[in-house]
């Protein structure tokens, strides 16, 4: 609690007991002479008059108590010409109250209007804390060494180029390279991932990472306001920047809801009585009633909270969303469409098949490996990938054949290693048949064909599981673009259960295709585009929403997509599905459980069947359970 | 130009929308928005002209809510 809400609770308190006091003792103050207005006149035994305080006299004391502040902004607010704002409605209410006698309830309302009060200041400073708690990732400092000597520095001081030091436990300031040490590095802030990542001489590391093992030197390549902690943290502060529809909806409500309740207010109290319906006393009583609820409070402080709690609850998992509006959009995700090549699939060749005519499968991949041995092309390093254990001293002569393949000596024998056209170029005959899902390399010896491999780039353990998740979050349609052939195309689709899959693409194509989905998707529907975000930045940008992956340390990605997975985890995508669907119906929650109790007051007390307290819990009460309600979003959801 | 402020005791979500209101309608100001949560305020405006805009902005604000700040740096 700060130095004020303590302040605040002294002051209940004190009221409090001198409210229950004064309720339970009942007795007379006596008075010399009258006062008018404040006294009560008597006739004595002996038939001299008396003087007596009005009973609502000594309730002024915890009245002031507790509420002095609240007429004190009501007046000063009118000044300002500010006249709807919930001070003035307080005031007028409780006043309002002892002008009809109720000064018990008068100041009781006071009293749970600031309890109310003071507990919603406690619960959003605490959601303020749990959000900067999240964003937690801002190094304080960055250790240079200076003559020698370590030396802390801020690390907004530290220039490309320079060498920084971090320990163990300590958090990576700045992006840069290792150039000294190895260590292992926590990545869960940045990436919610808990496996740690093993870093080394020469590899890239970025800031907010922890060290958790041995002494790295990292020589930064980035400054500091380029790093990918600065980035992060100003997006997830810009984000509440974009608010949702839903936040649009309730300001404007409470524009017109305010003003609207308070004229209802002066309506009931003076319309029925001029219309000899009951007297004056008994409608105004109602009326404060009205001007009581008419605080839209509950519903403005709810609503971006649960926003605001939805992105720091998914930035706490890798996933950084920019702004509530995608939230919203991502939480109506019915079609999702992938690039396939980084995205569904790792991106990264390997050998998937080998086929031999002639002699064992082993021997037929070594002698492929060997004769790719000197190709730096990606399907020859997926070959000599799989057969690392070749003797390549047995090469002594290698060529490599553009767009064909390569032909090398291995073991005195002419080998060739390389598509269809390289066999027909040398004369070999190749079996026909069966369009395998990949990129066929035929391997064949002095003109003997020896038999074929199939290198195909391999689907990511996370695809499945994260396309059946999406599919349980009501995904309708799953669709797959990709520019290579249909065949592979069609194979890795199958694969993982795609719904629809647009092969032979290119970069053009695909922005054409999420056209046409745009155009199919049904009402209420979003389209949801995952990308890696590297060259697909115009789907990004046409998609409802662009989602780019693995953007640790990709700006480009980061800058190009509305909701960023840091790590190339596919499940990640489901959870941020979900977490939106969970942020929206807590929104849903919030603003049709405050309008259902406020609207029920207001006509409950219409008809003369509500009172002050129930007036004050459809203010105060229903503000703090929405607040609740919203801090749900800042628990640490599992994934 | 964009720029962002902190800002101190702001304690009402609905005047952060008050408040917002009244800034948009300022002169020379494109766009603003105040982020309850965050306690901050982003605002663009015209850049040679933004000095001159925030002190008006903080003169709307204090009639809306006199308890508030916006940090000038």
């Amino acid at each position: 609690m700060t130095k004020k809400q303590k302040k605040m609770l002294g002051r209940i308190l004190v009221s409090f007991a001198l409210l229950l006091g004064l309720s339970l003792w009942g007795g007379r103050i006596w008075l010399p002479v009258g006062i008018p207005f404040v006294s009560v006149s008597h006739v004595s035994e002996t038939g001299q008059p008396a003087f007596s305080l009005a009973g609502w006299v000594p309730y002024l004391i915890p009245y002031f108590i507790i509420g002095w502040d609240v007429l004190w902004r009501a007046i000063r607010n009118i000044k300002n010409g500010q006249v709807f704002d919930e001070n003035f409605l307080m005031a007028v209410a409780t006043v309002g109250a002892f002008g009809c006698g109720e000064y018990r309830e008068g100041v009781a309302v006071m009293l749970f209007y600031q309890v109310g009060e003071l507990f919603q200041s406690v619960a959003v400073d605490r959601s303020r804390r749990s959000i900067s708690d999240l964003m937690d990732i801002r190094p304080d400092y960055a250790n240079v060494e200076q003559e020698g000597q370590l030396v802390q520095v801020d690390p907004e001081e530290v220039s490309v180029g320079d060498t920084i030091l971090v320990k163990p436990g300590e958090r990576i300031p700045l992006d840069g390279v290792v150039t000294e040490g190895s260590s292992t590095l926590d990545t869960a802030a940045l990436t919610g991932e808990s496996m740690p990542r093993e870093v080394g001489e020469g590899r890239d590391v970025v800031s907010g990472c922890i060290n958790l093992s041995g002494v790295l030197r990292i020589r930064v390549t980035k400054p500091f306001e380029d790093s990918t902690v600065s980035k992060i943290l100003e997006l997830v502060e810009n984000s509440a920047s974009k608010k949702a529809k839903a936040e649009h909806f309730i300001t404007k409500f409470a524009r017109y809801y305010t003003p609207a309740v308070v004229f209802a207010a002066l309506a009931l109290a003076f319309l029925p009585p001029l219309l000899g319906l009951g007297t004056f006393g008994m409608w105004i009583q109602r009326a404060l009633i009205f001007l009581v609820v008419s605080c839209p409070c509950a519903l403005v402080i709810s609503i971006p909270l649960s926003f605001f709690g939805g992105i720091g609850g998914a930035s706490r998992q890798g996933i950084l969303v920019k702004g509530g509006n995608y939230l919203e959009a991502l939480a109506q995700a019915g079609i999702v469409v992938f690039d396939k090549t980084g995205t569904l699939t790792q991106g990264r060749f390997a050998v998937t098949e080998a086929e031999a005519a002639a002699g064992s499968r082993e021997e037929l991949l070594e002698l492929a490996a060997l004769a790719e041995h000197f190709s730096t092309h990606p399907i020859s390093r997926s070959i000599q990938e799989a057969c690392p254990e070749a003797d390549f001293s047995r090469v002594t002569q290698a060529e490599e054949l553009p767009g064909r393949g390569v032909r090398a000596v291995v073991d005195g024998r002419t080998v060739l290693a390389g598509n269809g056209k390289l066999m027909k170029e040398f004369g070999v005959a190749v079996p026909e048949g069966g369009e395998p899902a990949g990129t066929v390399v035929y391997v064949a010896a002095d003109g003997q064909y020896l038999g074929r491999l199939v290198v195909a780039d391999q689907i990511k353990e996370s695809a499945p599981q994260a396309l059946r998740m999406l599919k349980a979050e009501g995904v309708g349609r799953t669709v797959m673009l990709t520019g290579d052939a249909p065949a592979v195309g069609q194979a890795v689709g199958k694969a993982l259960g795609l719904d629809e899959v647009h092969a032979g693409l290119l970069p053009g194509d695909k922005v054409e295709r999420v056209e046409q989905l745009l155009v199919q998707k049904r009402p209420g529907e979003q389209l949801v585009f995952v990308g890696d975000g590297i060259n697909d930045a115009p789907v990004l940008s046409r998609a409802d929403v662009g989602v780019a992956m693995g953007a640790m340390g990709s700006d480009a990605a980061i800058e190009a997509a509305d909701v960023v997975l840091m790590d190339d985890d596919l499940t990640k995508l489901p959870v941020a599905v979900s977490i939106a669907r969970k942020t929206l119906r807590i929104v849903r929650q919030n603003i049709v459980f405050a309008l259902g109790v406020k609207f029920l007051v207001l006509i409950l007390s219409a008809f003369g069947m509500a009172n002050m307290w129930m007036a004050v819990f459809a203010d105060v009460g229903v503000s703090v359970l929405a607040i609740l309600n919203a801090s749900r979003m800042l628990r640490k959801t599992k994934s | 130009m964009k720029k962002t402020y902190k800002m101190r005791d702001l304690d009402c979500a609905n005047c952060a929308a008050k408040m917002e209101d009244a800034i948009r309608k300022l002169d020379g100001v494109q766009d603003v928005s105040i982020s309850f949560m965050t306690q901050k305020l982003t605002i663009e405006a015209e850049e040679n002209r933004l000095e001159e805009i925030m002190r008006q902005a903080v003169k709307v604000c204090k009639k809306v809510e006199p308890d508030c700040e916006i940090v000038l740096k």
